[in-house]
């Protein structure tokens, strides 16, 4: 696939934060790891069609692997990056059997259900993940020499190169073979199977690598901040994910990522005010974006530009 | 031992019942319709906030503001299927569950800006207090009241659905809207005064919850878990099955609480996921 000049300004416009805007750089890692993991939300909900109300589960269980592991073996920030793309991806898996069996209310329901369970069990296993003080303690060794400091230079350069990295994996599978069958399971999953596309265990893989990738996002959020709260796992940060996603477009590369930028800096603003307040507006958005917007701004931007956005 | 046995037995089916009460009409109207509303329990929260202030501010008696509990529930539900859920019955899963959330958001915040975020009580007059001995266990009156309701709210139910026209026409729908439509059914009615149904019995479980599990803002959110697990377990479009999820749902929440404590909500999730697999259309499930 051809980078389009617009693609290649936005990645140049996500170095701005550095030189515009040094006291936001702790805002801008959190919206790139957000970004990070509504993109692996994407591909299993936006491509594959698997409608995910439980997607913090992988987020979670990435973010206490890396924790766990840097607090008690070793705090070197690439491997445990590894450690939890693996962690998350063998839980995707092991889910992806059962996931890929169910459509409509129960599929919403289990995928629910199993975010529910892993948040319970991680708020009883006190002894492990600190329950509902969080896990405290974490060490986070150097990045190639740099130390995440407070002014969040580091830790903002770092999750933009993983978000970077992840976002070319998906581009590329989203443009392969692999990435057009899981858009035709997506209009008819009866229908793939007769023209040679497996429709289960293609959406086994892109559930797993999706997975992994929420992983991966939920470890970067360890690093970056040096410690896990119960909230990783919480069904608000589904909820949250699944509004980014929806608000900036789903089925669309880049709609995860403008999501997070709108949603993020938006309640970075608004923060002033009570939180209820900020879900008063969020509501209303959700409701005006489903009645009418229904593919989220970048998809009401397209119909401006005819031809790819 | 065994009268601890009784008295969780006793809690969980008046709990149970509640259950019933805020579910029944979300099951029968997904079953008609097929419309996730996940939105549900925030007709709960408008009847219960209804209560709320009609006891506390104008100084009614608590038995008679539960038909305005009902009425102001039903109202609330049919003005939003009237202008919102009607144009997406035929959107995806997905886009009805958004719009639904959106509308449990705005419900949880605006509860929060008129009622503050606290916990609501209403008064319940005397005659509902205290407790009974029997055996030597002690039966709350409240909610042998609850059960009382649960049994005749769910009686009434089943006559209507079963020995009214009304009722055919409802389960007719049900079981094939596109059939029931060229039998010259009038789904669309049909289907707004069940969901207008569902909403109001909704409202009255809200107002009923308040002594028992209290009232505040985010109840809708808190709830429609539970209220969701009874509607999947119990099978869609299925009083029958709603009634015995809600009753199970409510016992083992009971008896997970008093015999297991420190597994918290864990046992409860665990049940819904393992009969889920087991059986995707819920226990009493037809699709």
């Amino acid at each position: 696939m051809r980078w389009h000049p617009l693609e290649i300004a936005f990645w140049l416009c996500t170095l701005l934060p550095f030189a515009v805007a040094p006291s936001y750089l702790s805002l801008a890692s959190q919206i790139a790891i957000t970004a990070l993991f509504a993109l692996s939300l994407d591909l299993i909900l936006g491509y594959a069609g698997i409608v995910s109300l439980g997607h913090a589960a992988f987020f979670g269980f990435g973010a206490y692997s890396a924790g766990l592991l840097s607090k008690h073996y070793l705090g070197e920030p690439l491997t445990g990056l590894l450690a939890a793309a693996i962690a998350a991806g063998v839980l995707g898996y092991a889910l992806s059997h059962v996931i890929v069996r169910f459509r409509h209310l129960a599929l919403i329901m289990l995928t629910l259900g199993f975010g529910l369970l892993l948040h319970e069990a991680a708020n009883s296993a006190s002894a492990l993940t600190g329950g509902a003080d969080g896990l405290q303690g974490i060490k986070v060794g150097t990045l190639f020499g740099f130390k995440f400091d407070m002014f969040g230079r580091t830790a903002y350069a770092y999750s933009l190169a993983v978000l970077f990295l992840c976002f070319l994996i998906c581009r590329r599978i989203i443009h392969s073979p692999f990435g057009l069958a899981l858009r035709g399971i997506r209009e008819n999953a009866t229908r793939m199977p007769a023209i040679g596309a497996p429709s289960r265990a293609h959406l086994r893989k892109a559930y797993t690598i999706a997975a992994a990738i929420a992983g991966i996002a939920g470890a970067l959020l360890t690093q970056t901040t040096s410690t896990v709260s119960l909230e990783v796992l919480s069904f608000g940060r589904s909820a949250d994910v699944l509004v980014i996603l929806i608000l900036g477009g789903a089925g669309r590369l880049y709609g995860g990522i403008i999501g997070a930028i709108i949603y993020l800096v938006a309640r970075d603003q608004f923060s002033g005010i009570n939180p209820q307040y900020w879900y008063f507006w969020i509501g209303l958005l959700l409701v005006v974006v489903v009645m009418f917007l229904p593919n989220g701004i970048l998809g009401g931007l397209a119909r401006f530009f005819p031809r790819r956005a | 031992m065994l009268s601890s046995l009784a008295a969780v037995l006793f809690d969980g089916f008046a709990y149970g019942m509640l259950l019933f009460l805020l579910s029944v009409g979300l099951s029968v109207t997904l079953g008609m319709m097929n419309f996730v509303n996940l939105a549900h329990c925030s007709f709960a929260a408008v009847g219960g906030y209804a209560t709320v202030t009609l006891v506390n501010r104008l100084g009614w008696p608590f038995l008679a503001t539960l038909p305005i509990a009902f009425a102001a529930a039903a109202l609330v539900s049919i003005l939003l299927e009237r202008t919102l859920y009607r144009r997406l019955y035929r959107s995806s899963d997905l886009d009805q569950c958004l719009l639904t959330i959106g509308i449990v958001f705005i419900s949880v915040a605006a509860f929060a800006w008129f009622y503050t975020t606290e916990q609501q009580s209403a008064r319940v007059p005397e005659y509902l207090k205290g407790s009974v001995q029997f055996l030597g266990v002690n039966f709350a009156v409240y909610r042998l009241f609850l059960i009382v309701f649960g049994l005749a709210t769910t009686a009434i139910l089943v006559l209507l659905l079963e020995q009214t026209r009304f009722g055919a026409r409802v389960r007719a729908a049900v079981d094939n809207q596109r059939m029931a439509r060229g039998l010259g059914i009038d789904v669309d009615r049909a289907f707004m005064i069940t969901f207008a149904l569902g909403g109001g019995l909704a409202g009255l479980g809200g107002a009923l919850a308040i002594e028992v599990i209290g009232l505040d803002p985010a109840f809708a959110l808190t709830y429609l878990v539970y209220v969701l697990i009874v509607v999947a377990v119990g099978g869609l479009g299925s009083i029958g099955g709603s009634f015995a999820a809600a009753a199970v749902l409510g016992i083992s929440d009971m008896a997970g609480k008093y015999y297991f404590p420190w597994l918290g909500a864990f046992l409860i999730y665990l049940v819904m996921v393992a009969l889920l697999m087991w059986r995707p259309a819920g226990l009493f499930g037809k699709r």
